[in-house]
């Protein structure tokens, strides 16, 4: 009745233009394309990177030595001079050179947060790979001691574990880290369970695969992309409290080392006056802040297998 | 050639010329394109083609579902002889779920989580017949009773949850019935179930529809679903309507290539053990507008020269039999093949 | 219903039990001697022994622990380190003050919350979606402090709309019962009192409430897109529904659910925002008492403090998640 089956034709009558979407295309380069498109998530790379360098590099960039106090003199009780020649931003309520205190400032808050986002992330995600791997006794006892340091607010928790520990740089690290282990305790640990029925996971152990083979070889790598949104937006968090730490006076007492939130404490009495006192340190957190909040969320959407829109 | 877009005076929706374009981020994409069909009273109606084939955005057209702000419809769509394209929101929404209904492909998902599923179907009652909420309860413990569960007043408290997958589309069924609709619209009702339960689910549209002369437009992939409930067939292919036919001939003297292809990649029972199944090559196009050409002709078998230069046009047909629709949109059709 | 309730009643406990032992090894963790440290600088020969025998830091740990929780059950925490107080007493006299304070801040940030997130889900992609999206994010990474310390600034130092500090405005006299000055001027019908309560509260609670209006706009509008393309909303509009009824039964009350789970975590971030802002506008509540009281190492206040304010945070979780169960039928069950 009819004629024969074709084969497929390779001629240019067939097939739609050029745009479509790639079959098979790898998570990685689709988030790579999603992220490259996005304003939001270029704007917060740019900030990111920018921020980076910039602490990494401020010992070159800054024009005087950090903390130095040779213009107290210059400072009087009612005023603070501002831009001028000598300092583009001119000084603060110190005497120091403010362009020099922001910059040694942005590598502080780099220090601090990266050290303490990582400590949460690394105690955090060992507790929640055990609770979800080892299941059990192990996952409720881990469970809970994450529902008891959730039950207090995490400003609170840093608050707690810093006034402990005496002032200093290291303990503001321990007390943030503290507080964000409860977050990638559960994250991993949601990781874990969900992957942990997932059908590939069931057909690697039905080949007879031993556990920590899959645990490391297979769902470490599935969780690897959430880990890494959620340590980002964990380290615009950890920049904010730092800062929320030193006004709350129990950041590191070194007055060598120059730290946003503690600038923004003495701006406070003089901000009558001198307003530009509290906002630079201010806009330098929130920016910051804004910068790895941005990228962090924008990541979250490019790696989000769903592809919508 | 004749096209097929005269009106048929007595249906009750008729369809001509439909088009339906999105605007997307990629551009525009045209997913339905001078489809034309109509449905009488009573008449049981199928719209067959795979995914992409433009059929469910035509019965969301008809229904006027399409997201206003990227859907462009244009044409015409007559519902009783009033065109619903030229129709404030507001009364289509009253001719919604009180003249024309529609159910969805997956049971699982069409139902509210946290409303029981008494409150889901009184509410059509309550909305186009003014039924008090005890009345519309009674109606609804009825409702749930005549299509097929047992028990149905003392469940109306339950949420969709407690409900396995055929009980949420019999739900659903009872919804889209409620207020007595002519005419019913049902997107893949069954592909989302099991077997066993598709049969059943088809078998309780079929009493419904028939027993109060509701017409039925049945959107589907399978044909087998087609043969025991429609009178009429309309095949889609790429947005567009090609070949339209009563069942019968339709199975016995398919015309169009696709539509063979179709026929001929259903598994028999009867074919001898070992013999490949038959697809037809290829996969749908992608929906961008061709500039040229037949749709279909990178997959088919009756290709000529003109089918990659000349769009065809939907022709009508001499009826096989009278008072049914037939049309044909092909060069080189099964049957009637040049060089 | 009754047995969910229960059920999330019953986690309660070990909580609070966990969070005894850990404040127990918090005392203990301090430098230094803990009765030093608990008595600070008022710290005498008698004053540390009496301290001991309160607390045996003498006695077996196990013995010290049960001393421990019969002071914690009794909510004895001791005295501030600096005036002498009972904590307890100085806690639920501050109360009402913050509470006013963070209820104002909820309401300012649900009441703007929940509309901007719906309107910009509406109309994705449009200038409205644009311009809420961006104030979200700003108000997400901007640090309480530092918002306090601008609205002080800008609207009552420059433009003096609004007083720069405490609750009330001392030449007027009013009397207070609840301590809510709010209620109180409503209720003795001093209305000048309740305004000028009002008037004082609204720069607090704005800076307070700015981080969870952020956050409540951003989950709504996420929550709202989502359920905006589920199925079942397309079956509520295929029945030809008023379109009132089909947002407030199909979209919102699924929608929803999201943003009460996160007004339940946003009162932590009002109460540890609390301790920033209060300070700043020298509002009277537990914030800006706590805060002198970690300025100055007041062990005592921060113990008792943190402990209650823990406890009030686990029983509004406790009251989400109960509302939660009340809402979503399928929670029910697990």
């Amino acid at each position: 009745m009819t004629a024969q089956l074709p084969t497929l034709p390779t001629g240019p009558a067939a097939g739609p233009g050029d745009g479509a979407t790639v079959v098979g295309e790898s998570l990685l380069r689709g988030a790579w394309h999603r992220l490259r498109r996005s304003p939001l998530a270029v704007a917060g790379a740019v900030i990111v990177l920018l921020f980076v360098l910039v602490a990494l590099a401020a010992p070159l960039l800054a024009p005087y030595e950090p903390a130095s106090t040779q213009w107290a003199g210059d400072v009087t009780p009612q005023s603070v001079p501002g831009p001028s020649a000598d300092h583009v931003l001119g000084l603060d309520s110190f005497g120091s050179d403010m362009l020099t205190q922001l910059l040694y400032g942005a590598r502080q808050s780099l220090i601090v947060g990266v050290v303490s986002t990582l400590l949460g992330l690394s105690v955090g995600a060992a507790l929640g790979i055990s609770a979800g791997g080892l299941g059990g006794k192990v996952d409720t006892a881990v469970m809970r001691l994450v529902d008891i340091l959730l039950s207090i607010p995490s400003l609170l928790l840093a608050v707690s574990v810093a006034a402990v520990m005496g002032q200093s740089q290291l303990s503001v690290m321990i007390a943030i880290g503290v507080a964000q282990v409860p977050i990638f305790a559960r994250l991993l640990r949601g990781s874990m369970l969900s992957q942990s029925r997932s059908d590939y996971v069931l057909a690697a152990g039905a080949l007879g695969i031993r556990r920590r083979r899959i645990v490391l070889g297979h769902v470490l790598p599935n969780s690897l992309g959430p880990t890494i949104v959620q340590a980002t937006l964990s380290l615009a968090t950890a920049i904010i409290e730092v800062a929320a730490l030193s006004f709350l006076g129990l950041g590191d007492s070194d007055p060598a080392v120059a730290e946003w939130g503690r600038m923004l404490v003495a701006a406070q009495e003089r901000f009558g006056n001198d307003p530009r006192l509290a906002v630079y340190p201010g806009v330098c957190i929130a920016i910051t802040a804004l910068g790895f909040t941005l990228f962090g969320e924008a990541l979250r959407e490019a790696l989000d297998p769903r592809q919508r829109r | 050639m004749t096209s097929a877009t005269t009106p048929e005076p007595a249906a009750l929706l008729d369809v001509r010329d439909l088009s339906v374009v999105f605007h997307g981020s990629h551009g525009d994409v045209e997913a339905v394109s001078e489809v034309s069909f109509s449905v009488r009273p009573g008449e049981h109606v199928a719209l067959v083609g795979e995914s992409g084939s433009g059929k469910s955005v035509t019965s969301l057209a008809v229904m006027g579902l399409l997201p206003t702000r990227s859907a462009k419809v244009e044409g015409s769509i007559r519902y009783d002889g009033d065109d619903l394209l030229a129709m404030t929101d507001h009364e289509r929404r009253d001719l919604r779920g009180a003249e024309m209904a529609m159910i969805f492909q997956d049971p699982m998902t069409s139902l509210n989580p946290v409303v029981p599923i008494g409150v889901q179907i009184g509410e059509v009652l309550q909305r186009h017949k003014a039924m008090t909420g005890r009345q519309a309860r009674n109606e609804s413990g009825d409702l749930l009773a005549r299509v097929g569960i047992a028990d149905g007043s003392r469940r109306l408290g339950e949420y969709p949850h407690q409900l396995s997958g055929g009980m949420r589309q019999r739900v659903l069924i009872a919804i889209a019935l409620a207020c007595e609709p002519r005419l019913l619209i049902a997107d893949e009702p069954t592909t989302a179930l099991d077997v066993t339960i598709q049969a059943q689910i088809l078998e309780l549209l079929r009493e419904l529809v028939s027993g109060t002369g509701t017409a039925l437009v049945m959107i589907t992939h399978d044909l087998g679903v087609v043969a025991g409930l429609c009178d009429q067939v309309h095949v889609m292919y790429a947005g567009r309507v090609v070949e339209s036919a009563p069942r019968r001939p339709l199975f016995a003297r398919p015309r169009h290539p696709y539509t063979g292809g179709l026929l001929r990649s259903i598994p028999r029972l009867d074919a001898p053990r070992g013999e490949p199944l038959t697809p037809i090559p290829g996969s749908p196009s992608d929906a961008l507008s061709w500039t040229a050409g037949c749709a279909f002709a990178p997959r088919c078998g009756n290709r000529i020269d003109r089918c990659t230069s000349q769009t065809p046009e939907l022709a009508a047909q001499h009826a096989y039999e009278p008072g049914y629709e037939q049309a044909l949109r092909c060069f080189n059709p099964i049957g009637e093949e040049t060089s | 219903m009754l047995r969910f309730t229960l059920r999330r009643l019953a986690l309660l406990v070990p909580v609070l039990f966990g969070l005894s032992i850990l404040l127990f090894v918090w005392i203990r963790a301090l430098p230094g001697d803990p009765a030093r440290s608990l008595l600070g600088e008022r710290a005498t020969p008698e004053g540390i022994r009496q301290i001991r025998a309160l607390y045996g830091f003498d006695k077996p740990l196990v013995e010290q622990y049960w001393a421990y929780l019969g002071q914690l059950v009794t909510f004895d925490f001791g005295s501030s380190i600096r005036d002498g107080r009972p904590v307890t007493d100085t806690f639920l006299e501050q109360f009402p003050a913050t509470v006013e304070l963070a209820f104002f801040a909820i309401v300012f940030a649900v009441v703007l919350g929940i509309p901007l997130g719906y309107a910009a889900a509406r109309r994705r992609g449009e200038l409205v979606d644009g311009a809420v999206i961006t104030g979200s994010l700003i108000g997400v990474v901007i640090p309480v402090f530092f918002l306090a310390i601008l609205l002080k600034l800008v609207f009552a130092i420059q433009l003096d709309w609004f007083p720069t500090s405490s609750r009330q405005d001392a030449r007027i006299d009013a009397t207070h019962i609840t301590n809510f000055y709010v209620l109180d001027g409503l209720l003795t019908r001093e209305f000048d009192a309740a305004w000028d309560a009002i008037v004082h509260l609204v720069l607090p609670a704005v800076a307070l409430g700015t981080i969870p209006l952020a956050i409540i706009v951003r989950i709504t509008r996420a929550s709202v897109s989502e359920v905006l393309n589920e199925d079942y909303v397309r079956t509520a509009e295929a029945k030809g529904l008023h379109p009132q009824v089909v947002r407030r039964r199909h979209v919102l009350r699924n929608a929803m659910l999201p943003v009460l789970t996160t007004i339940g975590l946003q009162v932590g971030l009002l109460l540890s925002g609390a301790v920033l802002t209060e300070s700043v506008f020298a509002f009277n509540g537990i914030g800006s008492y706590l805060f002198d009281a970690i300025a100055q190492r007041d062990y005592p206040v921060l113990q008792g403090y943190i402990l209650f304010i823990a406890l009030i945070y686990s029983l509004v979780n406790l009251a989400v998640d109960i509302g939660y169960g009340l809402i979503d039928p399928r929670v029910r069950v697990s």
